[in-house]
Parts: structure tokens; sequence; C-alpha cells
């Protein structure tokens, strides 16, 4: 069995935020990440899904110790990092990467890919032949050692991706975090980069944690995912499972959701559109945050929070009427409805 | 065909820049018929926004439209800006990614609405309140006389689209262009406004184009597509030959490039797209192909009888181009 690299638990984050009532402002909390459990094997893919303002992100750069968790633990190779002091803070980003999506945003366009992908290492002072490392990462991540001298503005899209994930491998870290990394990119090139971490991963035994609102790119890359909605992870298993069997509501309605490319499929298939958007995570709806949405909601879910546990697919999930594998939620929604 | 709703014969648009000529599209032919929904897919830069955005007016100035586009017969290329204002709005409009910036923020939505129908209907301010109020509700906005006097800002992403959708059929135009309606919101938002355009097209029957780059969107709503590389159409067909038979290696590559069931590995296209300031010779796909032959380069190929649609490969009866695992 592979080792766990990461354990997180109970994990909190809060933001304080304003609201404008005329005159008067109102100081309010916005629990972005809220009680979450999850851990990451060595070399392994977890996947992260989940809609606009789910915590994604958020739950990524807490665990990067970008931001400050409100609550919980964050255990990195059996260390607590929580709390951990400036020091051990550095080492520790050694071993911690993070990949975003912007390729364009993400690179200082005044500065030679050379300096973009050596910073790392000088911020760590890591001694050693610099220009040799960074013609070693660049041919690592199939661009020409040559491409050094260049400035971020002579590459198209998928090579300034390609030039971030070298720039993030300097370290050899153990784990990546990667935020949309393909989101920016046409398919094409969406192809070549998703290939190329495949094979980085095999290759230096990377774990990542693949953020990603494009569910069959998480499918491909992932051995597990973890589905996120107002700040909780709803379901967690892996990934065959997930898109086989949900047994979350929710995830079901996600993959309903999502575009097949292929018109057989998609003029056969039974779909449940959720109504609505997202509710406010400012005030997020009672009991289970999913009522509002759910077509299969009782008044347990209004009061009552679903705590996770495993059912019989193998899976984690946070509800209080979990689908059965094979029954889909379109047949529920439809029974409800009769019986309403 | 005569009786398109639009038809363009060999479109183009040029961009002079300091480098050098953008040449964005280069020759384009394509009918939209009436009440037909169209998918016109293609990698960013392939000249998707440039082709609808030149037909209506709407680029910068410094943009060169050149050949003809007609819609119902009545030639727009060299219009009148009098005629384009009233073409706007009336017989085609246009929606985008970003409904906010469309939007003025200090206005209510319902003031908006009724500007639209204003420009070009005469309505009593009765009639105009009670068509906004029913435009609302064609595109699912829930209490729409409630929501008519809020602000764009009290809107989510997928509602301010729905306020979008309502102006752009405010006026029963026979053409809406969606020019990526769907690209800045979640899944579950987005198949919300796939249905709303597949709504409006069964109920109000007008005909829909649908610029995107995603053939599953493609796959789930549109009768017929366009594929676009290099600002050309590489191949037409309706959407199940597409899926079945797709005949232009640029568009099997496209195909191969997505995750599927059972593919372990993905096949992307090698390269990146072409430069538009110089534009590859003869078939602008042939420095990415993996059948490329010293022909491909010689001339423009254009569209022509494929396996089951018009293709724009000059190869693409010798090939037999398979997909693999399907999505
Ligand atoms: N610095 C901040 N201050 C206040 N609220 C914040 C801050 N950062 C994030 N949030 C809020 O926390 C919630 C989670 O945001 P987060 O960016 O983690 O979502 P996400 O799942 O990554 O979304 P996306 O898919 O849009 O990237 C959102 O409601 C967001 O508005
Ligand atoms: N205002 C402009 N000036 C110069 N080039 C432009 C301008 N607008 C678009 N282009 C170029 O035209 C080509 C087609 O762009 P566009 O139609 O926006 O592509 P897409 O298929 O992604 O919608 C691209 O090469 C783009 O850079
Ligand atoms: S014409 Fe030649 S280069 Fe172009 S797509 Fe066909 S085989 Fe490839
Ligand atoms: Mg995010
Ligand atoms: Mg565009």
């Amino acid at each position: 069995m592979a080792d766990t690299l990461l354990q997180v638990e109970g994990l909190v984050k809060e933001f304080d935020v304003r609201r404008n009532l005329g005159i008067r402002s109102q100081k309010l909390k916005v629990q972005a990440v809220s009680n979450v459990s999850f851990s990451v094997d060595s070399g392994e893919t977890l996947g992260l899904v989940g809609e606009s303002g789910s915590g994604k992100t958020t739950l990524g750069r807490c665990v990067l110790r970008l931001l400050e968790p409100t609550a919980g633990s964050i255990v990195f190779k059996g260390q607590e990092i929580v709390g951990l002091s400036s020091d051990g803070l550095r080492a520790l980003r050694r071993d911690m990467q993070i990949v975003f999506q912007d390729p364009f945003a993400s690179l200082d366009p005044k500065r030679t890919v050379q300096a973009a992908i050596a910073e790392p290492l000088e911020i760590q002072r890591v001694g050693g032949d610099h220009p040799q490392r960074v013609r070693e990462l660049l041919e690592l991540v199939g661009l020409s050692p040559d491409h050094a001298r260049r400035y971020p503005h002579e590459f198209s899209g998928g090579q300034r991706q390609r030039i971030g994930i070298a720039r993030a491998l300097a370290l050899n870290p153990s784990l990546l975090i990667l935020d949309e990394p393909v989101s920016a990119l046409d398919v094409s090139i969406q192809a070549q980069v998703l290939n190329l971490l495949g094979e980085l991963q095999t290759e230096l035994n990377l774990a990542y944690m693949f953020i990603a609102h494009d569910l069959s790119v998480v499918r491909h890359t992932s051995d597990r995912i973890a589905v996120m909605y107002l700040g909780k992870i709803v379901e967690l298993g892996d990934s065959e499972t997930i898109y086989e069997n949900p047994a979350h509501p929710y995830t079901h309605a996600l993959l309903s959701a999502v575009p097949v490319p292929d018109p057989e499929v998609e003029r056969a298939r039974q779909r449940i559109v959720l109504t609505g958007d997202v509710p406010s995570p400012i005030n997020p709806p009672s009991g289970c945050r999913f009522h509002t949405r759910c077509p299969i909601a009782q008044d347990r879910c209004r009061t009552e929070e679903p705590a996770m546990r495993t059912v019989t697919g193998g899976q984690s999930v946070a509800c209080h009427f979990p689908l059965e594998p094979g029954v889909t939620l379109v047949e529920l929604a439809g029974r409800a409805a009769a019986s309403a | 065909m005569s009786d398109s709703v639009l038809s363009l014969r060999d479109f183009t648009v040029s961009f002079p820049t300091l480098y050098g000529t953008v040449r964005a599209v280069r020759g384009l032919s394509l009918d939209v018929n009436p009440g037909e929904f169209v998918g016109v897919v293609g990698e960013s830069g392939s000249g998707k926004s440039v082709t609808f955005l030149g037909m209506m007016g709407l680029l910068p100035k410094s943009a060169i439209v050149g050949g003809s586009a007609k819609i119902n017969g009545e030639e727009l290329v060299g219009a009148s800006n009098r005629k384009m204002r009233s073409v706007r709005g009336q017989k085609i409009s246009m929606i985008f990614q970003d409904p906010l910036s469309a939007l003025n923020p200090v206005h209510r939505i319902g003031a908006q609405i009724e500007e639209m129908l204003g420009a070009h209907q005469s309505l009593s301010r009765q009639e105009s309140e009670r068509r906004v109020i029913e435009l609302l509700d064609i595109v699912g906005i829930p209490q729409p006389d409630q929501r008519a006097r809020q602000f764009p800002h009290e809107f989510s992403g997928g509602m301010r689209q729905r306020v979008m959708i309502a102006m752009a059929i405010a006026n029963n135009p026979e053409l809406l262009i969606a020019d990526e309606p769907t690209t800045a919101l979640d899944v579950t938002v987005q198949a919300q406004i796939l249905e709303v355009l597949e709504r409006i097209r069964q109920e109000l029957d007008t005909a829909i184009v649908l610029i995107t780059h995603d053939l599953g969107i493609v796959a789930r709503v549109v009768d017929r597509v366009e594929v676009m590389y290099a600002g050309r159409a590489v191949e037409r067909a309706t959407v199940a030959n597409l899926f079945d038979t797709p005949s232009h290696p640029y568009t099997v590559g496209l195909m191969r490039s997505l995750p599927a069931l059972g593919r372990e590995r993905l096949e992307p296209i090698p390269g990146s797209p072409p430069n538009m300031l110089e534009p590859p010779p003869g078939c602008a796909f042939a420095p990415r192909c993996a059948h490329a032959q010293a022909a491909c380069s010689a001339e423009i190929p254009d569209l022509r009888e494929g396996r089951s649609g018009l293709t724009a490969c000059i190869r693409s009866h010798e090939l037999q181009l398979e997909v693999g695992t399907r999505g």
C-alpha cells in the first residue's frame, strides 16, 4: 500500500467580509472551507471538483499554507504543518508546489524563462549549477533548453503552462497542487499538457491535487475524487465509482449536466437540470447545504446536517438519502414528485 | 441558396497591425437556414468571433471586411451605419460570454429591455412593460415582474445571461448568434442556458448560431456543425455525421484530444494553431497533420464532398480516419 503523504482533518477556513447596508456596514464571516477531511497518498492524484465558489482554491491554498487555516489539522509527511514557524514553512515549500490556471498571469513578463524557473532555487538558496538545472527541467517538460533565454510573451499558452510546471518541479516536490492547470488551454493543447502531467507523475512519483471544473478531465486524471459543494466535501471515492455510481444527488446532477461529445448519448440521456444558482456561502442553507437545489430533499434535510459515511459502493457521502448503485436521480425525483 | 437567413460568400476579415496584416477570416462561405441550430467550433483564434462580429459591423474601424454577407438576401458588407443599426437587434442579435459588460450597471433590467424594444417597435408604456415580463418569463427568470425592477449586480452570472437572451429575442430576430454564452458559467448553469436556447429555437423558430469550443455542447444541442480552422471552414456536417464519420484530420484530432472512457492516453494534435499574420500556404492544418503530403501545401483546399458531409482536405477520400473510443 502506498503511504499517506497528506492527511487533512476538520479543516476550516473563514474569511471576514463586509456587507454594505446603506450607511452601516455589517461584518460577516464566510466559511469558504467548512470542516473538510481527506488524505492524499504519495504518487496518487486526488481530483477536486465542484462549482465556482465551492472552496477548491481556498482548500488548495490552505494545504500549501499560503492561507492560514481557521481550524483543523494538516499533516504532511507525518508532520503537523498548521502553526508551523516560517523556517518550517520554507522547508515545506520545497516539497509542495502549485501550478496556476492562467499561464499568462503567473509569469513575470520582464523576466526570462531562465530566471522564472530558477527563482524557487534562489529563494530556497539551493546550491549547484542553476542554468544546468533549468535546461534539464525544460527538457523534462518537453521544451527546448534554448528556450531559457526567451521571455514569456514569446510562448503560446500551452508552452507557458509547461514553463509553470517546470518551475513548480525545480525543487523536486512530492506534491503538486494543480489549480485548473488546463482550463485556459484549447483541447488539443490541453491534451498535450495532461499527457505531460501523467508522464511526470510516473517518472517522479508525484502526488497531485488536481482542481478542475471539467469533470471529464478530472475523471481522466484522478485516482480518487472529492466533490465539493459550498465549502464541504459531499462525496469522496475512487474515480470510477464516483462516475459510474454517484451516491450524492449533487454529484449525480453535476455529472448529468456535463455535455458528452457523443450526440447519441446526449439525445438518449435523461438529465436532471438543477434549478437556480449556488446559494451564498455567507448564509449557507441549514441542514444539508444542498437541500435548496436537491430534487429529492425531505424535511430532515432542511434541519439536520448529514455526516460523511461510507456507502455500498465504498465511497463516502454526506447525504441522508444516498442513491443506491444503479438508481438514477431522474427516477427518484419522479417518485418524489408523484408522492408529493 | 436564396432562402437562407444568413449567407456568407468568400467572407474575409483582416486587421492591419504594426507587425503586418492579421488575416483572421480567409474566405468563408456558409449558410444558415430558417429555424436551424448551427454550431461553429474551432480552437481560439480560428476566427469564430471575428466572422460574426464582422458580419454585424461590430469590429473596430481598423478591420477590413470583404466578400459578401447577406441577411435575407440583403447585403451587409459595405452597408451604411444606419442600415446596420436597424439590422442589429431586429433581424440578427448577438450574445456574448460576458453578459455583465453588455449591461448598463445603473439602469434597471426592465428599462434596458424596454429600450431595446423601443429602438425597433412603437409600443405603449403598458404594452412594453407587459412584453418585458413576458420575455423574462420565456428565458426562465422567476418572478419576472419583481426582477425587472432590479439592477444587473443583483443577478447571478446565469441570470444575467438569461437577461441578455431576453434582450436579444425582444424584437423577434430571425437569427440569434451566441458566442460562447456558457464558457464563464458552471456546468449546472450551462445546462440551464442551453435549455433556454433550445426552447427559443423550438417555440420561436429562431435560427441560432452557437459558437463554442466544446464538442460536448455541440453534441447536445445543434443540428449541424461548421468546423473552423485558421479562418476557414474545414468541415461541415450534420451533428450525427460529424461524430460518426469525421472526415477532416483536424476534426479527428480534436476528438482524439478529448478525455474519453477507455482512452488511457490522450492523442493531442502536435504543435499549436498557426500565427494568422502568416498562415501556412495551402491547407493551413498541414504543419500539424499526420497525413500531410507536398500537395497539401500547394493550394487552399475548398470544401468538397467528403465521407458524409463536406470537408476541405484533398486526401479525405483515401484516408479512413478513426477516432477510436468515443466520448
Ligand atoms: N480572500 C477572500 N476573502 C473573502 N472571501 C473569499 C476570499 N477568497 C475566497 N473567498 C470566498 O470563499 C469561497 C470559496 O472560494 P474559492 O476561490 O476557494 O472557490 P473555488 O471553488 O476555487 O471556485 P472557482 O471554481 O471559481 O475557482 C467563495 O465564496 C469566495 O468568494
Ligand atoms: N482587433 C483585432 N486586431 C488584430 N487582430 C485581431 C483583432 N481581433 C481579433 N484578431 C485576430 O483574429 C483572429 C481570430 O480571432 P477570433 O475570431 O477572436 O477567434 P475565435 O475563434 O477564438 O473567436 C485571431 O488571430 C485574433 O488574434
Ligand atoms: S489537406 Fe493534407 S494537410 Fe490538410 S488536413 Fe488533409 S491531409 Fe492533412
Ligand atoms: Mg478556484
Ligand atoms: Mg471568440
